[in-house]
């Protein structure tokens, strides 16, 4: 996985709640058994007019010339919610997005966001409704993200520290593989394992 | 200390506790299906890991495949084949049990878990699907994760996960005739929103729970994740243990006895704090129809789509108002104004055969409406054949409705099959999200006897208005 690094890039606002993974890539955008080739599926539903066509919605925000570059994405309450897929992480990311400021995240979203090396940031519902109105700015909206010492500097200059659990900052920061991580532990799996047999035979088949 | 039911399954897990509420968690069982599943095997080979415990993983094909007769595995969807494909390949190179197509006991996923009893009491289960938080009805740990986390539980049995906090939602009372466990789950969504149980693994428990028979109790654990739950558990009793006794993989003789002797355990100690307590009165709970694009945008089937300055909130008034544009209502109508043209009877959350004989009873000796089409598909193979049995299919085929092969079918649109664009269906699968039937389509979400009711008038119904 991507080490994730300081990024000062331009945002783009969602301000909806609920804005569900079938939004984010619907069912039919999943074409092959991969992680990758997903972007163009990427809000298919709005983002075109015509799904089929590919002809552009330019009522869409994503479509709007001053958001083309955006690499942050500012959201509502419960972004990511419904269905478990993956694929939602994996087409924000191929997209360009790197790091998502919501007011909350679905929590197997947020697991997905964090194993792909996407940052999820959650801030009060008031702080990301500001973020959004930034965005607005004809100007330029750049925002400074630093996972090292969990800063966001807003367009304006003002800093603003947000929290994130110790362990995923870590794995964000040097780009580590869970899987390896946990391999490291064999040797708890393998006496807990030892236990949980002897204890509850039943629970093996 | 007294504990609750969700700490005692976590701590009858943890291999090695991380501190500040993260710990290395061992998971018992692993369900794929072929949409996640099949990306999950194939990183897993294409990185050179293997599955660890293979004999304790089980896979189903149940999310693209078609649900119309003489299927194979050329599906509607273009793409289809591939991940049944990948799937098959996949579970053979990792010598994984998978209830492939046409077997007989192949089925939606959290529909034969519990059908083969390979989830129980007392242990974790993890699918790469958000719906797999039914399975919490039978007292075992289960939730939902992404594929990444599916080759990671799959390498190393293990999972890395952020201990969540806990609620108690009490049921009083008795549930009324015409009420079921769909109806209060989204009674409960409405009050306190999508996102309302989010951080939290709930535990559903009270009178009204001890009344339910697991089928129900699986459709009211099925839609903790529309709470944004981690998950939901309730705590096994003798229903519970009747339900498993004797099915393929529950244990047997010397086995079982001490299974249920530890089963008995497995409840919260009455001392025992939850983070959170939502108690409500079910007797007060009457069916709901959802109105709008999340499944807390749902009211009592006698309601109204509610007014635009009932939302001081701007983002829940965004989302208010997109939801009334994409379903085309309009504020203060009443639901029962709404003509539907489609039905949909199925899936996870009402695709049992509980689900079915409530749909049965309503639509015997009824028609449906001329100009609705309407589909019953049942949950799997095993759903299918009981009903059969019964003589269900008969009832559901003489009041118009098709009777379809099992799988997850028209609950999400796959790429293949949709009720269509701007087509307005009354269905008991659990999203009523923008395009998830289909591009366009129009989704309300109500328990099957309110959808078979619906279907008879061509309207947004209660089952109370066919007797008059």
């Amino acid at each position: 996985m991507k080490a994730f690094e300081r990024i000062k890039a331009l945002a783009v606002a969602m301000m909806q709640d609920n804005i569900d993974t079938d939004i984010i890539i619907p069912s039919r955008e999943m074409k092959q058994v991969s992680k990758k080739g997903l972007s163009d599926g990427l809000f298919a539903g709005r983002r075109y007019i015509d799904s089929n066509s590919r002809e552009l919605n330019p009522d869409f925000i994503l479509n709007k010339r001053q958001y083309g570059d955006a690499k942050i994405l500012i959201a509502g309450e419960n972004f990511g919610c419904g269905s478990s897929r993956e694929h939602a992480v994996w087409a924000l990311k191929e997209y360009g997005i790197d790091a998502i400021i919501a007011a909350s995240f679905s929590p197997i979203f947020y697991k997905n966001c964090i194993n792909n090396g996407l940052l999820p940031i959650i801030v009060a519902g008031e702080i990301a409704s500001y973020f959004a109105c930034l965005t607005e700015d004809s100007e330029g909206s750049a925002f400074e993200i630093n996972l090292l010492d969990q800063l966001i500097v807003d367009p304006k200059g003002e800093h603003y520290r947000f929290e994130i659990d110790e362990h995923d900052k870590k794995a964000l920061l040097l780009g580590l593989d869970p899987i390896d991580q946990t391999l490291q532990m064999q040797k708890d799996i393998i006496s807990f394992e030892d236990q949980r047999k002897s204890k509850h035979p039943w629970a093996f088949i | 200390m007294a504990q609750t039911l969700f700490e005692k399954l976590w701590q009858s897990h943890v291999v090695r506790d991380f501190g500040s509420g993260s710990a290395l968690v061992y998971i018992d069982r692993i369900f794929l299906h072929e949409r996640t599943g099949s990306v999950a095997l194939k990183s897993l080979e294409e990185t050179g890991r293997s599955v660890r415990n293979p004999e304790q993983v089980f896979g189903t094909m149940d999310h693209i495949i078609d649900t119309l007769p003489d299927r194979s595995d050329v599906t509607l969807m273009p793409s289809g084949t591939s991940f049944i494909t990948a799937m098959r390949n996949g579970c053979k190179w990792a010598g994984i049990k998978l209830f492939d197509i046409n077997d007989a006991d192949q089925g939606i996923a959290h529909v034969i878990s519990p059908e083969k009893a390979i989830v129980l009491p007392g242990l974790t289960l993890v699918c790469p699907d958000s719906h797999t938080c039914s399975q919490g009805a039978f007292g075992a740990l289960v939730w939902g994760i992404g594929s990444s986390e599916a080759e990671h539980a799959l390498a190393t049995s293990c999972l890395r996960v952020s201990k969540p906090k806990t609620m108690r939602v009490t049921l009083e009372g008795s549930v009324l005739l015409g009420t079921s466990a769909k109806d209060i789950i989204l009674h409960l969504i409405a009050n306190i929103g999508a996102a309302g149980g989010r951080g939290y693994a709930i535990e559903f428990c009270g009178d009204a729970i001890g009344a339910m028979d697991m089928e129900a109790r699986m459709t009211l654990c099925n839609m903790a994740v529309e709470l944004s739950a981690f998950t939901a558990i309730i705590a096994p009793d003798e229903k519970t243990i009747a339900y498993l006794k004797g099915r393929e993989y529950a244990p047997k003789d010397t086995a079982w006895t001490h299974a249920t002797t530890y089963w008995a355990s497995l409840v919260s100690d009455a001392e025992a704090m939850f983070d959170a307590e939502i108690t409500l009165d079910v007797s007060s709970i009457g069916e709901m129809v959802s109105w709008g694009t999340s499944p807390e945008h749902s009211c009592s089937v006698e309601g109204i789509v509610p007014f635009s300055d009932s939302f001081t909130d701007v983002s829940k008034k965004t989302s208010y108002e997109k939801a009334r544009t994409y379903m085309d209502v309009k504020q203060g109508q009443r639901l029962k104004e709404i003509q539907i043209d489609s039905a949909f009877i199925g899936s996870c959350t009402n695709g049992r055969l509980a689900d079915l004989r409530a749909a049965a009873t309503i639509l015997k000796g009824h028609k449906i409406a001329p100009h609705v089409k309407a589909i019953c598909v049942p949950g799997s193979m095993q759903v299918k054949a009981d009903a059969e049995a019964e003589g269900l299919d008969k009832i559901f085929i003489a009041a118009g409705v098709e009777w379809r092969l099992p799988g997850c079918s028209m609950c999400f649109y796959a790429g293949g099959e949709s009720f269509g664009k701007k087509v307005r269906v009354i269905s008991t699968t659990n999203r009523n999200f923008e395009n998830r039937q289909g591009p366009g389509t129009r989704t309300h979400i109500a328990s099957p006897a309110t959808v078979a009711a619906s279907a008879i008038m061509g309207r947004v119904a209660s089952v109370r208005d066919l007797k008059k």
